[in-house]
């Protein structure tokens, strides 16, 4: 579904990737995991077109994403969900909702992809009128989410879903994720927290300095040495 | 009390009417502001804009004035679009002073066009309305016109802004620009969008002061900084608090206006203002 292709992307002078190439297929999920710093968020931003790539190509079923401007990626069916959330703070849940659906053919399936994130997030029903800003951490989260699923994506990114959020948080949100994942939806994460994100995913991709080391099946990559003395201090 | 009669009423009153077109005038100028984070100088100037289209229209082409009225909103929200692309863009990431400069000259710029287009002698409508008397109490019409008016075009103004997808992501792209795309939406287009927006505000203000004032090139400037200073006293970018200054303002103006002499409540009103900005420079509802 989607690929990348030898991508190079940076900020200014400072290149952050280096030649990247990975493939996510249909109905998978997927990780790229990797310390802080690695190029993680960079690569997601890439792809969703907020930088642009200085080398490389990214193809969503075999379209080139070359010559889409940013505001059209989402209706190439790539949903993102930022890293820190990025909520409208000052928006209630349903319009956060509401923003996610502003493409015109997402506007249409407006009230049935609403009750279908009400479904999988009873919790925003319950706080549909309150201020994103006032949410918590992981209500956040789930808002995060369900506006990224208001478009209809095929291909749903997030970034660092876990981040910020307290170990018992983390935990629902990575269930969040596998639900995700069960509902049929293809899913490209980016998490930090390696051990948690390996039991949810079903391959992962392992990226340091800019650079794929190693990528694998997630039991693969929990069982090898390479992983379990540098991330899990085993 | 000897001063608390049935003029001070009407004076308040008619500072009720007055608030309400103030509110109107400062709706759009707010609006841009709180979303491009640019202040339109010329605002006042392309309210000015919009009476002379509605002047042209009506007395030299003889156009119906509700016909030259819509006309004159629809050039105004385009010279707003036009305004955006042409003069803001280039100038969305410069330095805050260099925004304002240019917009600053852009203030010179329609005011001498309008010279050249109109020569510098008042102009009107020659539309007479006859005030309305309420007991003792006397209205002037084209006020009350306004007045109502002014309310209609805030509150359709607050429903796109809430109900609307549009109207929700001009609110949104004031609290994370940078996302948008994310949304499928591009800021760009929000920006005219907003700018288009803010300048059919401009011009709906323009129809209601030219029932009730005579119009030349420098009219802009009776007007401008008032409408710059409700901005402000209400907290630059916010509607609300733009509402509650608006209406405060004219109570000053019409009661001070009443109780002193009209200058005066000129003079309270500054005051006031001035005061305010020692207590709380962010105005009444600012945020930072």
């Amino acid at each position: 579904m989607l690929a990348l292709t030898d991508v190079c992307a940076g900020y200014g002078s400072f290149q952050a990737l280096f030649g990247v190439s990975l493939e996510v297929k249909a109905g998978e999920s997927v990780a790229v995991i990797g310390p802080n710093g690695a190029g993680k968020t960079t690569l997601l931003r890439a792809i969703s077109k907020l930088i642009a790539l200085t080398a490389g190509e990214v193809t969503m079923q075999g379209r080139s994403l070359k010559h889409v401007p940013a505001h059209e990626v989402i209706a190439c069916g790539i949903s993102q969900v930022p890293e820190n959330r990025r909520l409208f703070a000052r928006l209630t849940v349903e319009e956060n909702l509401k923003m996610g659906a502003f493409l015109p053919a997402a506007r249409k399936k407006f009230a049935e992809r609403r009750e279908f994130v009400y479904s999988l997030f009873p919790r925003m029903q319950e706080r549909r009128a309150q201020l994103a800003g006032t949410l918590s951490g992981g209500e956040q989260q789930m808002c995060a989410i369900g506006r990224a699923l208001m478009s209809g994506p095929k291909l749903l990114l997030l970034d660092e879903p876990s981040a910020g959020l307290a170990p018992v948080i983390v935990q629902s949100i990575m269930q969040m994720v596998k639900r995700i994942c069960a509902e049929g939806y293809t899913v490209l994460i980016v998490e930090q927290n390696i051990r948690q994100v390996l039991k949810v995913v079903d391959r992962a991709y392992l990226l340091e300095t800019g650079r794929i080391k190693s990528s694998g099946a997630s039991a693969e990559l929990l069982a090898s040495d390479e992983i379990r003395k540098a991330y899990l201090g085993m | 009390m000897e001063i608390f009669d049935i003029f001070l009423l009407e004076a308040v009153l008619n500072g009720i009417l007055l608030g309400g077109l103030l509110a109107l005038l400062s709706l759009g100028l707010n609006l841009i502001f709180g979303v491009i984070d640019v202040v339109w100088i010329c605002y006042a100037e392309m309210i000015m804009i919009g009476m002379y289209a509605v002047y042209t229209l009506h007395v030299q082409y003889h156009w119906p004035l509700l016909a030259a009225m819509a006309a004159g909103i629809a050039s105004v929200a385009l010279l707003g679009a036009l305004m955006h692309q042409f003069v803001i863009r280039p100038v969305l990431s410069a330095e805050p002073i260099n925004q304002l400069l240019v917009t600053g000259g852009v203030l010179f710029f329609l005011q001498a066009a309008a010279t050249l287009a109109f020569g510098i002698e008042f102009k009107n409508l020659g539309v007479k309305l006859p005030p309305v008397a309420i007991g003792e109490m006397s209205f002037s019409f084209p006020r009350i016109i306004a007045f109502a008016v002014a309310v209609a075009g805030v509150a359709a103004t607050y429903l796109f802004l809430t109900r609307s997808y549009l109207g929700t992501a001009i609110r949104a792209i004031s609290q994370d620009r940078e996302i948008m795309p994310l949304m499928g939406v591009s800021p760009g287009r929000i920006f005219v969008a907003t700018s288009a927006l803010g300048g059919a505000l401009a011009g709906l203000s323009g129809c209601l002061l030219v029932l009730q004032y005579d119009i030349h090139p420098a009219i802009g400037l009776s007007f401008g900084p008032i409408t710059f200073l409700i901005c402000v006293l209400g907290g630059l970018g916010n509607m609300l608090g733009g509402l509650i200054a608006a209406f405060i303002f004219a109570q000053f103006i019409s009661v001070g206006g009443f109780v002193f002499a009209i200058e005066w409540g000129y003079v309270i009103a500054f005051v006031f203002f001035i005061a305010v900005m020692f207590w709380r420079p962010q105005g009444i509802l600012g945020g930072k």
